[in-house]
């Protein structure tokens, strides 16, 4: 009640602001005057009467300045005012004022930024599911491993059935394929689904339905697709009567029974989808095969609900429990496996893996952008109040309190945070999409996207930056200037030497930490870039150059496995004789491809694996001449040869890993292993290569003759002196001569797919250097305001020692050495915080050590220059004193 | 007669007020008369110390003002206590009580 009426007497204090202030003046006239009237009774002399009224009603002025502050409201009012005068007194300074709006504006700009993108991609990453608070994403584990592990579909089925914490699971498996309406063809992605999809999303289509649930079974029994919105309008035209026309994919005519709205992308971070079948077709889509029925085929990519209230722990131990239930009844395919819970900004099968300690590291970064821009503002606010220091040290005599001082600097500095954070929300805006244009995939139809999301969570924290941002930078000045003496402050302000007063030591300050902040940020820079170039630099353990890969889509344009045999075989003829070819060579899984390699369970001769152990190695089917064509040597026994075919004995070539682990102290050829109820032969070791990233710890890998083990989709690695585009043109004449209706997918060459694999790596050291020179930039501003200022301050102490003698390059010197000490200092503390800082960014660097020197050395010059720039044109402007003019003032 | 200080002891003003508003509403002079007067000349306000005293208690709805008309006959604004200040002053009488009996009491003790 009291809080009502405080608040209605507030509003209605503002209403009548104007009378409430008449009536005060009105007041205590009337008293003065009564109190007067009496003193003149008692024989005062008016003049006397009137002195003597005023004395015993105390300072007139000071009392209605307390006044003011104690009608409650007028505090509402009071921020009105203060606004009113803040408004104009960054208007009578707007070189101040946009200076330290575009410092903030970055600050803010990047916070609100990485928020969004954390918010978009990491969070909240599916736009219009719902509840994605409760999803989780659904891995399976090998011994408690859960690298790149999939479900199978029984035991997805076994889940559904025997939870009772979880609302629903779904499947979603990405999927690569041609999609051609009328002549065009490109590449699209799509998402084989369990028929619950759409329902457990809470997403509805715009157009038709979504799958029902007999739809998810039966075996290529049900060819039917929801396409997603940008397809419709892109391929389709946005054709309304779309429902019920047919689609070739994968050969295979699908009913499109539906359009997905158009701000659902799909359940796979960094790729947006094309289209979505039920899980009934998964053949279809799957080169490797048909695997509904397959308990050890662990293919799937799930997610799950839980039901409200249910903690990821609880949900845990029930999937455990149905684990070991599983293990027990089906020991020949589950022993060992589990499953386990990830939160989505851990979802173990997408990009985001990788993505979260890069955008961990960004947020660090953009924080660290943020207090550089509060301390240049702070700075800026500093070295105004001095210039305001006459008009605070008058309010003050004139009966402002201290409180209403402070609150007026608060308000001016909450005024230019507003201004830039609605700067920078609109950059963040800008930036949303800001990520995809590091991405190394440019391949036409696929769309790549790595959205921010610029919700209210943003716009909160956002706003929440702007207050705390204020607080930061607000804080110093306005307490500085709130102590004023009031005797000293009045008589006019005395010249400074070079950095002599307080005041100017609190601004060193701040340039010292501004400096040591971005050093920390060069630093991280420093050894991110270093970082990228070992890995550039390093041996994959095949050559980089002069070798071209390529592929075609076999599978999806129909070819059965004779067909596609003899396409490559006459494809390999042709290759080979194309100009400029050395050499040409099959293989399923192009090195550093997003294929994934086959994995087998293996039986070795001659060895006891542990009890609990299952020994499992990934292989790679490769054509004759595979090893001289990549370049990974042959360090023993002999290379494929086309004789390994069908009708030869099954032969495999180990890696050295592979055979130092199995068959120690042996050569190793010679020895066998069973794939698959087939024994094979080792007839050769080869070196250790790196087969999906750099980062890759080694491990045992075998290679046995695409020959023996054909399947439809293969890959083509060439070696030949031309260049990428040249080869890429002859081998889709090739190809066109063969089949027509073909077209090649990217061919690149093999160092561009080897880059491909280190986006995150590359994203980070972007993401790092944009905002490390922002930060530099920053700083450097910081420095130079400081430094220039101190000149402008001790002109008179700078004068005096030009007529006493002093030559230009002494007056150089003094201030340029002032500045570098300020610098060297700042360094010196910014090699303290970097060295505890960059063991943080761990899994992101390469082979280089967090206390690298050449990047630390690396900052140390780059902040020495900068620091170099921004104090010598205060320093030049120095020598410009003319010691007349500046000893007369 | 400037180096005459206020008796007052700090926090205690706006009781003082609400008390010489008990019985009938007064005017800015008329409360700082009523006070001097009830006290025997012993407590004297600074007047002008007044307002700020009453606008606070004016916002926080202890007592109601309005424009009337003096003894002699000037326009004047008087206060007077709303249902809420009287209960307030009971409130604060209670514990002033209480603060100057245990104040005593230590004073007293020997």
């Amino acid at each position: 009640m009291p809080l009502l009426r405080a608040w209605f007497c507030r509003l209605f204090g503002l209403v009548r602001k104007q009378s409430r202030e008449a009536e005060m003046n009105a007041e205590i006239q009337q008293h003065l005057d009564a109190l007067t009237e009496r003193k003149i009774a008692a024989g005062m002399s008016p003049k006397e009467a009137r002195n003597a009224a005023l004395r015993e009603f105390g300072g007139v002025e000071q009392i209605k300045e307390r006044a003011r502050e104690q009608r409650l409201w007028l505090s509402a009012d009071d921020f009105l005012q203060d606004l009113r005068f803040g408004a104009r007194m960054l208007r009578r300074s707007p070189g101040f004022a946009i200076l330290a709006i575009l410092c903030l504006t970055l600050g803010i700009g990047t916070n609100a930024a990485v928020f969004s993108w954390i918010e978009g991609i990491l969070i909240r990453p599916y736009p219009l599911v719902a509840h994605q608070d409760r999803m989780f994403a659904l891995g399976g584990t090998t011994r408690g491993e859960t690298e790149g592990h999939g479900l199978s579909y029984p035991d997805f089925v076994d889940l559904e059935k025997n939870s009772t914490l979880f609302e629903s699971f779904i499947v979603d498996r990405i999927v690569g394929t041609s999609l051609s309406v009328g002549d065009r063809a490109e590449r699209a992605t799509g998402g084989i689904v369990s028929a619950n999809y759409f329902d457990a999303l809470g997403v509805r289509p715009m157009l038709g339905r979504g799958f029902r649930p007999e739809e998810g079974t039966g075996r290529n029994a049900h060819p039917v697709t929801v396409i997603s919105y940008l397809t419709w309008q892109d391929r389709y035209k946005g054709d309304p009567a779309i429902i019920g026309k047919t689609q070739y994919l994968n050969g295979v005519q699908h009913m499109i029974i539906g359009v997905a709205p158009e701000k659902f992308h799909g359940t796979f971070i960094g790729y947006s989808f094309n289209f979505w079948v039920p899980t009934s077709m998964q053949e279809t889509f799957d080169s490797t095969g048909y695997k509904l029925e397959d308990r050890g085929a662990r293919w799937i990519e799930s997610y799950a609900f839980l039901k409200p209230g249910v903690t990821r722990q609880q949900a845990q131990a029930e999937l455990s429990s149905i684990a070991q239930r599983l293990e027990n009844d089906f020991p020949e395919t589950n022993r060992g496996q589990g499953f386990q819970l990830f939160p989505l900004w851990k979802t173990p099968f997408n990009a985001v893996g990788n993505l979260s300690p890069t955008l961990a590291i960004t947020t660090g970064v953009a924080f660290f952008v943020l207090l550089i821009a509060c301390a240049n503002v702070s700075n800026l606010l500093l070295a105004r109040s001095l210039l305001r220091r006459h008009e605070m040290t008058m309010r003050l005599a004139l009966g402002a309190g201290r409180r209403r001082l402070i609150k007026q600097l608060f308000t001016e500095g909450l005024l230019l945070s507003a201004v830039a954070a609605a700067g920078g929300i609109m950059v963040a805006y800008w930036c949303r999409n800001a990520l995809v244009l590091v991405s190394p995939v440019r391949t036409p139809g696929i769309t790549i996207d790595y959205p921010g999301q610029l919700d209210w969570r943003v716009l909160v924290l956002s706003v929440a930056v702007c207050i705390g941002s204020t607080m930061l930078f607000a804080l110093i000045p306005a307490v500085q200037a709130s102590h004023v003496d009031l005797s000293g402050a009045l008589k006019s302000e005395g010249s400074g030497v070079v950095g002599g007063s307080g005041q100017s030591r609190l601004r060193s300050a701040l340039v010292f930490v501004q400096v040591a902040l971005s050093f920390v940020l060069i630093a991280g820079t420093g050894l991110l870039l270093r970082s990228m170039v070992q890995m550039q630099n390093s041996d994959p353990g095949f050559s980089t150059r002069n070798v071209v890969v390529s592929a075609v889509d076999l599978f999806s344009s129909g070819y059965k496995p004779d067909r596609a045999k003899i396409f490559y075989e006459q494809m390999l003829e042709r290759i080979r004789v194309l100009p400029g070819v050395q050499s040409v060579a099959l293989a399923r899984v192009r090195p550093f491809s997003y294929t994934i390699y086959s994995s087998a369970p293996l039986e070795i001769e001659g060895y006891q694996p542990p009890r609990n152990e299952q020994v499992t190695a990934d292989y790679n089917q490769v054509g004759e001449g595979y090893f001289s064509t990549i370049g990974i040597p042959i360090v023993a026994g002999r290379e494929f040869t086309r004789n390994d075919d069908e009708n030869a004995p099954p032969v495999a070539i180990a890696n050295e890993t592979m055979a130092a682990k199995y068959w120690p102290g042996k050569k190793a050829i010679g020895e066998r292993l069973k794939v698959k109820d087939k024994w094979i032969e080792i007839v050769g070791v080869a070196k250790n290569a790196n087969y999906r990233t750099k980062l890759e710890q080694p491990t045992p890998f075998f290679y046995v003759p695409v020959r023996q083990n054909f399947v439809v989709q293969n890959g083509f690695i060439i070696r030949t002196e031309q260049s990428a585009t040249a080869i890429m043109n002859a081998f889709a004449r090739e190809i066109h001569a063969l089949d027509p209706n073909l077209a090649p997918l990217d061919t690149i060459t093999i160092q561009e797919q080897v880059d491909r694999m280190s986006y995150t790596q590359r994203l980070a050291v972007t993401l790092v250097a944009v905002f490390g020179g922002m930060a530099l930039f920053l700083a450097a501003i910081g420095l130079y305001a400081v430094m220039s200022y101190a000149v402008s301050q001790s002109t008179r102490e700078l004068g005096l020692r030009m007529a006493l003698g002093a030559g230009v390059s002494d007056l150089l010197r003094l201030v340029m050495s002032r500045g570098l000490l300020l610098t060297g200092g700042g360094i010196v503390l910014g090699v303290v915080a970097a060295l505890t800082v960059t063991r943080l960014m761990g899994n992101l660097l390469y082979k280089v050590s967090p206390r690298d020197p050449l990047a630390f050395g690396l900052a140390f010059i780059v902040m020495i220059a900068v620091a170099l720039v921004a104090c010598f044109l205060p320093a030049w402007r120095a020598t410009r004193i003319d010691p007349v003019r500046a000893l007369r003032i | 007669m400037g180096k005459e200080k206020p008796d007052l002891v700090y926090g205690t003003l706006d009781m003082l007020i609400l008390k010489s508003l008990q019985h009938e509403p007064r005017h800015g002079l008329g409360i700082a008369d009523r006070i001097q007067q009830i006290s025997r000349d012993i407590l004297r306000v600074e007047q002008g110390s007044l307002y700020p005293a009453l606008y606070r208690l004016e916002a926080q709805g202890w007592i109601k003002a309005e424009w009337g008309v003096s003894d002699n006959n000037r326009k004047a604004r008087y206060y007077k206590l709303t249902a809420a200040g009287r209960k307030q002053l009971v409130a604060e009488t209670e514990h002033w009580s209480r603060i100057t009996m245990g104040i005593n009491r230590v004073l007293a003790s020997t």
